[in-house]
This record gives structure tokens, C-alpha cells and sequence, in this order.
């Protein structure tokens, strides 16, 4: 829509959002070309919005185990809403079925309604006045939701919020957030070094260990007690099998 | 031209961060460290990208229908609504509010 608005061709247009696939790198690409920027300015800006997904794919492929070759595959659906919806799931079956499903529709739904768009670009009139602008961050907020149980969880999202908004007038677009992700290195390092002090009293079970996902991977305890070192193994030995 | 030049440099670059995320070498994420980073990024990523999506209006942070639109999700949220419901509860504050001028 935005962009049928800035001088690409439709066959641009869609070409933008079947290879690209990731909205906000999508939309500031087209800004900065709209504003008469050098095309490979306006690309190092979509690429640095585009950055963030390198994160989400750490997380997804351990959470989703994917064979070697379905990686190049999936990893042009591994955005902010899938990963949000494959961490949501209790189990690696439903995180894959979520991962894929998200996948599959955002993919057609996405390019489906950028053709439409790009053809009927002022038809639509102005979505904002419907509200449907709050629904991209109340997405991502139910998303967040089930991920924020513990307290460190809690003090990564919330120094992520300061750092994303504080830094959003100063920095170039697309660098604040990953500033952002500062957040769970930096609180990471704090938790560590209140607990290295209160380390002689006890094996301090740190609330990470509550985390959703701490249940299905049990080899990620630190294996201090040797009773537990077999299973540990085991367990790593057993996923290293299902790649 | 120019446009094709930057949309495939866009395509390619993009492409090459989420792949690059997906193919880091098993044995890296073993560590426990690295385990439980990997499960905090999303979390400092997704709360930022809230944040922003509500308070920025280019580059410059607003209060507006927006703000409305999100603690109406947040209530739900609290409430136990239906996903649905949620995003269904922030758009229409958002535009209630913009139909009364704010």
C-alpha cells in the first residue's frame, strides 16, 4: 500500500514482500526510497531492522530441532510473529505445527493483501481511523504475555522497554530495538552477580529454571551433582539424534 | 533500476540474518548461558518492539489513541480473554478514542 504510494512498480511491490518478508524492514525501505534516499542507504537501514530475526533464529532453532535441510526454507518465515507464537507452545510438535502455521498464513496473507493493496492503494481509505494500528503491539503484547512469568523475565522486558523508547529519538530506525536486546545480557549479568554472591548457601535454584521452556529441555540444568550427569548426557545425546 | 538494486540488496540481507540465526552450530547453544540469552532476547525484543509500535510516531515518542488501545489489551490480557478478544478489545478503544477527538 505504502509503497505503491512511493514510486515502485506493483511488480516491485510484490517482489518486496515475497523476498523480503519481514514488515518493518518492508516499510523502511520504502520509506527512505520515497524520501529520495540512495538505494543502499535505504537498504543498510531495512537491514538493521531485518537484524532482530538473527535473535529469533538462535532461539527457534533449538526450540524447533528443524533437519539441516528445511532450514534455508524455514528461515525466511522467521520473524517476530511466528517466533512469538512457537515460544508460546508447550511442547517441540505444537512449537513446529505453530511455527508453520503462522508461517504458511502470514506468508500468503501478507503478500495476498500487498497485491491487493498495490492495486487498490487509496480504496482502502485510512486504516488508522479504525484503530487497526493498535492491533500490531496488542498482538505482540498477548505474545509477550505468557513469556514474562518470572522476575528476570520481568526486568528484561521492562529494561527493554526503557532502552527502545528511550533511545528511539536518538538513534537511526531499527537500532534501538536491537539496542533493546541488551536488556537480557545486561540483566543476565546483574541476576549472576547477586546469586555468585549468595552462592555458598546454597545450589540457589535461580527463577530462570521456572521459565516455560525450562521444562522441556532438561539437559539445560548445570549439572553440578554427579547423579545427574548421566541424564544429562542422555538427554543431549537424544536431541543431538533428532537433527 | 535503482529500486530493483535496493530491493534485492533488502531481500538478500534479510534473508541472510534469519538464516544465519538458524544455522549457529548446535554444540554453541548447549551452554547454559547461552541457552537461557537465547530465551531472554525474545523477550527484551518483543517488549521493545511493543513499546515502540505504541509510544513512536516516526521518531518521536506520543502519547495517543494508541496508549488507550493497548491497556484495554493489557486489561483482557489480565482478565484472561481470548487472544481474539484482546486484539479485538485494543482496536476498538483505539478507534473510540480517535472518534472522540483524542
Amino acid at each position: 500500500m505504502t509503497s505503491a504510494g512511493s514510486g515502485l512498480t506493483l511488480l516491485q511491490t510484490c517482489a518486496l514482500s515475497l523476498l523480503v518478508f519481514t514488515g518493518a524492514s518492508q516499510f523502511a525501505l520504502v520509506g527512505a526510497l520515497a524520501a529520495g534516499g540512495n538505494p543502499l542507504t535505504a537498504a543498510a537501514g531495512a537491514f538493521f531492522l531485518g537484524v532482530r530475526n538473527t535473535f529469533y533464529g538462535l532461539r527457534l532453532s533449538q526450540l524447533l530441532a528443524l533437519p539441516r535441510g528445511v532450514r534455508p526454507l524455514a528461515a525466511q518465515w522467521v520473524i517476530d510473529e511466528t517466533t512469538a507464537v512457537a515460544l508460546a507452545q508447550p511442547t517441540r510438535r505444537s512449537a513446529r505445527i505453530g511455527f508453520t502455521v503462522t508461517g504458511v498464513t502470514l506468508y500468503v496473507l501478507w503478500n495476498l493483501t500487498t497485491l491487493l493493496g498495490a492495486l487498490g492503494a487509496k480504496a482502502l481509505g485510512d486504516t488508522d481511523a479504525w484503530g487497526l494500528d493498535a492491533a500490531g503491539p496488542a498482538v505482540f503484547l498477548a505474545l509477550l504475555a505468557p513469556m514474562v512469568k518470572t522476575t528476570t523475565e520481568r526486568a528484561v522486558a521492562a529494561v527493554a522497554v526503557l532502552l527502545g523508547l528511550g533511545l528511539l529519538p536518538v538513534l537511526p530506525a531499527g537500532v534501538p530495538v536491537l539496542a533493546a536486546a541488551l536488556a537480557a545480557p545486561v540483566v543476565l549479568y546483574l541476576e549472576g552477580r547477586r546469586r555468585s554472591g549468595a552462592r555458598d548457601d546454597a545450589r540457589g535454584v535461580p527463577d530462570v529454571r521456572n521459565a516455560p521452556d525450562a521444562r522441556e529441555v532438561p539437559g539445560e540444568r548445570e549439572v553440578r551433582d554427579p547423579t545427574e550427569a548421566p541424564e544429562g548426557r542422555e538427554v543431549a545425546h537424544v536431541r543431538e539424534e533428532e537433527r | 533500476m535503482n529500486t530493483w538494486i535496493a530491493v534485492a540488496a533488502t531481500a538478500l540481507g534479510c534473508y541472510a540474518v534469519k538464516l544465519a540465526g538458524l544455522l549457529v552450530p548446535a554444540g554453541a547453544l548447549e551452554r547454559p548461558l547461552v541457552k537461557r540469552l537465547a530465551a531472554l532476547l525474545p523477550v527484551a525484543l518483543l517488549a521493545a518492539l511493543t513499546a515502540q509500535q505504541t509510544f513512536a510516531d516516526g521518531r518521536a515518542l506520543v502519547l495517543d489513541a494508541r496508549a488507550a488501545g493497548l491497556a484495554a489489551a493489557a486489561v483482557a490480557l489480565v482478565l484472561r480473554a481470548p487472544f481474539l478478544l484482546v486484539v479485538a478489545a485494543a482496536v476498538l478503544v483505539t478507534a473510540g478514542v480517535r472518534a472522540m477527538g483524542g
